[in-house]
Formats: C-alpha cells, structure tokens, sequence
C-alpha cells in the first residue's frame, strides 16, 4: 500500500488532548489516518490508548483540540464509526441475531443474518449470549459492528480475553473482512505481535504522547515467521521497553517482503 | 441432585407437609390434641365444604382477594413508577426520593388507628393500607434494579444509536426487570400480611372477618380455616410471581 497519494485523509486528530480533573490523559495527539488504513496502537496499560479511540468514536469529547472526520470536526457521537469492546457488550437478555440488529433501521434480518454468516456463525441465530463461547461472543460483537457498514471500525482489545489459539483465528477473521470491505480500522492492543500482524501502521503510545509511528510495509497474509516480521516486532518492542537496540535494524523506508 | 428424576423432584418437598397433615390427624383422633385447641384437618374441611355450600365462603374470599388486587395494583403502580422516574432522571431523584425514604420508615400498620378516623371501616381503608405496604418494595427494587444495570452495557447502546424509548426498552427496562420482580415477589407477602392484620382489626367482610367472627362463637374449625386459606393465597401468589420470572428471565439460565 502506498501512503504518498493524494487520497483524502479520513480521520485526523489535531492537537487533541484529554484531561480528567487534574490528569493530563493525552497531551496533544496529532494523528491522521487515510480511507482504508489498519492502524494499531499500542502502548502500556494507562497510557491513554484507550482513551484516544473513545474520543474518535465520540463516547467522549476531547479538552482541547479537534478530530475531524472527512474533514468536519466530530461533535458529538460518531455516526461513521462503531467500537466494538474488548468484553464483547452482548445484552443477555437478547438472542444473538437480535443483538445483532441493535440499532439497525428498517429491513435487518437479511444483513443481520449475512453479518452473522460472515463471522461463521450462521447456526447461532437463536442462541443465547451466554451459551456462547468467549470467541463466539466476540465474532458476534464483530458481527454487530460490521452490520452496519461503518466507514470507521474501532476497536479496542478486542481479543485480550481471548486463548491464544482463538486469537489467532479472530486476527484472520478480522483482517480478511477488512480486506474485503475496505474500512479504516483503529486497533487498540497491548499485544505487539498482533499489531504487526495486522496493521498498516503501529503507533506507541507513551504518557500521553506519539513515541512511536512506524509503517509495517509487509505483504499480507504476514508470516509470522519471516525475518522482517520478528524486526518490526523486536524494534517496537525495544522502544517500549526502552531497551538499547541489540544490532543493526535493516530498516529501510520501502522494504518490501512479498 | 442430579440423579433424582424429574418426577421425584415434584414429588419429595410435599412428604413432609403430607406427613405433618397426618401425624395432626391421627393425634386429634387419638384425643392428644384437644379439639378446643385445634380442631382436626377433617374438621376444617368440613367447615369449609359447609361454608362453601351456604355461599358465605365465597363471598368472603372473593371480598379479600379483590381487596388485596386492587391495593396491589394501586401501590405497585405507584411504587414502579416513582422508582423508575427516581432511577432514570437525577431531578426526580433529588427532589423525591429522600421523603420517600422517609415515609418508607414508618410500619404501616402503625397507621391504622389513623387510617380508620380518615376513611372508616369500608373498603378504602384496607386498599390505602395495602396499597401503602405494596409500594415502597416496589419502588426500592425498582429504582435499585434501575440504577444497577451496567453502565457498559449502556454506553454500548448509545454507540450503536439507541437513546430514549429504544434505549430504555432494548438496554435499561431488562436489565432492571430482575430487580423488579423480585421487588414484586416480596410485596406479595407484604400484601397478604397487611390485609390480614386490617381484616382482624376493623371489617364487616372478608377472610380476616370470619376468622374474629367465629372466635366469637368459638368455631374453631372455621378460624383454621382461614388461616389456611391466606397461607394457601400466599404459596400461590408466590407461585404465580415464580413463574413470570421464569418466564421473562429465561435467559438467565
């Protein structure tokens, strides 16, 4: 993907900052995200990752600074946008096709029931939320997301609850409806080897502040095995941790592994 | 447990009232217990077949039941309604619920002497009474059941773009409803309980007032009756407000 064209940024983040009474949470962010980019963020818990995509997604409003989207200012809820939680939000009391028409106006149940097959649970239509399994709760969190064909996916670690091997699957799942339907996506993780994976781009987060914006210009699907893969992965890595780079990074702008 | 079949399941919590029912009438048959101080389960039966065919033990039920329904309906209402407006809105919450609190701590069958000199002995009183009791379970579970529904569940409901009507009906109205019921499970005994006590004290109808009526002419038979006929409403108040919850929360299983 080439990040040098004139497309039109999607989602910016312009001097954004957030406080809590006294606690500075981000402190003034610029950020900017094309139509169609992955980007994750990560960075160590409290670093105000979280807190970013809830302003993005409008949950919040920032203290200072602006997002626009498509280049209008987000005042208030973000109706281009959907999160989807780390702990999935399910209501119990609702069937899983009707969790997945919450919101959704007029004619559902052709796109409920298609959102439901694209995440591989086409059987579940009448299951209950609690007789899912945790992997299964959040395909159908992913499910209700994507039925309304957002423009902007959020989401915020999403599969931090999830067995490794789930996981797995999900960073699959997740990339492969990307790439089909063509959203921006903001991924919030603390896990470094998914961001990698997935993204465009990762970005760190430290006490509020961009440390770190490093494009991963690998062809997808990624191996996780290639050596430009454990690079990236080591290099962020080291940055969080603040260790001292072990060797020589063969960086360069427009590596390309195909 | 899980070895009992269904059927025994249904079967084995009645073998020990069944058993007390018959150790009671072989007593009285053997004369251990005094007919005068309680008369035997074939006795009250009796009675009641013969109350029964005069018509008299129909209209005294039917009289306390309609009593106990309409003070149901009247405060539960009352009391749903307070709870949900306190429990959805900071204003009401601010403005009413602390004299609320207040009125709940006084007992209600303190009120009694007072509720006479304001309505009499007619039905009025005894409906304000049960009314009074019904409510303030009611508003507690209610505005309790209201306040305590995840907070994430609802911000995930406005993400999505439900608010107002569909907000309250999709996320906060079933996320309270368990709460409700079980407000609604506990007024029940609060119903019976009030009625009872305002049916002895001041009436010219009713279950209560056949029970002191036949004290006067020491019908034994007749009083135990009536106590089992309140205990009998109450088990299956009790049963009708268990299978709503069943059914509205079946979910939760």
């Amino acid at each position: 993907m080439n990040f040098h064209t004139e497309e039109p940024i999607h989602v910016q983040l312009a001097g954004v900052e957030k406080w809590y009474n006294e606690l500075n949470v981000l402190k003034g962010m610029d950020l900017q995200a094309e139509r169609g980019e992955f980007i994750a963020v990560v960075g160590k818990s409290g670093c105000g990752k979280s807190t970013l995509l809830r302003l993005v997604a409008g949950l919040e409003q920032s203290s200072s600074g602006f997002i626009y989207m498509d280049q209008k200012p987000l005042k208030s809820l973000n109706k281009h946008a959907r999160i989807m939680f780390q702990d999935g939000r399910l209501l119990p009391w609702k069937r899983v096709i009707d969790n997945i028409r919450i919101g959704l106006p007029g004619e559902w149940k052709g796109k409920a029931t298609e959102a439901l097959e694209n995440v591989g649970l086409g059987d579940k239509k009448k299951e209950w939320p609690n007789n899912l399994s945790g992997g299964q709760r959040q395909r159908v969190a992913l499910a209700r997301a994507l039925v309304h064909d957002p423009e902007l996916l959020l989401l915020d670690e999403p599969l931090g609850a999830l067995d490794a091997f789930t996981r797995m699957e999900m960073q699959g799942l997740i990339e492969s409806l990307w790439q089909q339907k063509k959203f921006t996506s903001i991924l919030v993780t603390h896990d470094v080897e998914e961001a990698v994976a997935l993204a465009d781009r990762v970005i760190l987060i430290e006490s509020g502040m961009i440390m770190m914006n490093q494009e991963i210009p690998l062809a997808r699907p990624r191996q996780r095995t290639q050596p430009a893969f454990s690079m990236y992965l080591e290099m962020i890595m080291d940055r969080i941790m603040n260790r001292m780079p072990k060797k020589n990074y063969i960086v360069e702008q427009n590596y390309q592994m195909s | 447990m899980d070895r009992i079949k269904g059927s025994m399941k249904q079967i084995v919590p009645w073998v020990v009232p069944f058993l007390l029912l018959i150790c009671w009438q072989v007593f009285s048959w053997m004369g251990i217990i005094p007919e005068k101080i309680l008369p035997a389960p074939s006795d009250v039966f009796q009675a009641g077949l013969s109350l029964l065919g005069t018509g008299e033990l129909y209209e005294h039920v039917s009289i306390s039941l309609w009593r106990a329904l309409a003070g149901f309906l009247i405060g539960g209402v009352i009391g749903f309604l307070f709870g949900l407006f306190n429990g959805i809105s900071k204003y009401s919450d601010l403005l009413f619920d602390t004299s609320i609190q207040m009125l709940r701590n006084i007992p209600h069958l303190a009120l009694i002497p007072l509720v006479i000199l304001w309505f009499g002995i007619d039905e009025t009183s005894k409906i304000f009474l049960v009314a009074l009791g019904v409510m303030f379970p009611v508003y507690i579970n209610t505005y309790h059941g209201i306040k305590s529904v995840d907070k994430k569940l609802i911000e995930m409901g406005r993400a999505y773009g439900l608010k107002g009507k569909s907000l309250f009906f999709s996320v906060i109205f079933p996320g309270a409803l368990s709460s409700i019921l079980v407000g609604i499970r506990f007024s029940l005994g609060v119903m019976w309980l009030t009625l009872i006590v305002a049916e002895t004290i001041s009436t010219d109808s009713g279950i209560g007032y056949m029970a002191m009526n036949a004290r006067e002419f020491m019908q034994m038979d007749v009083i135990v009756l009536s106590i089992v006929i309140y205990a009998l409403f109450g088990k299956l108040s009790d049963m009708i407000a268990r299978y709503f919850e069943k059914k509205l929360l079946h979910w939760n299983t």
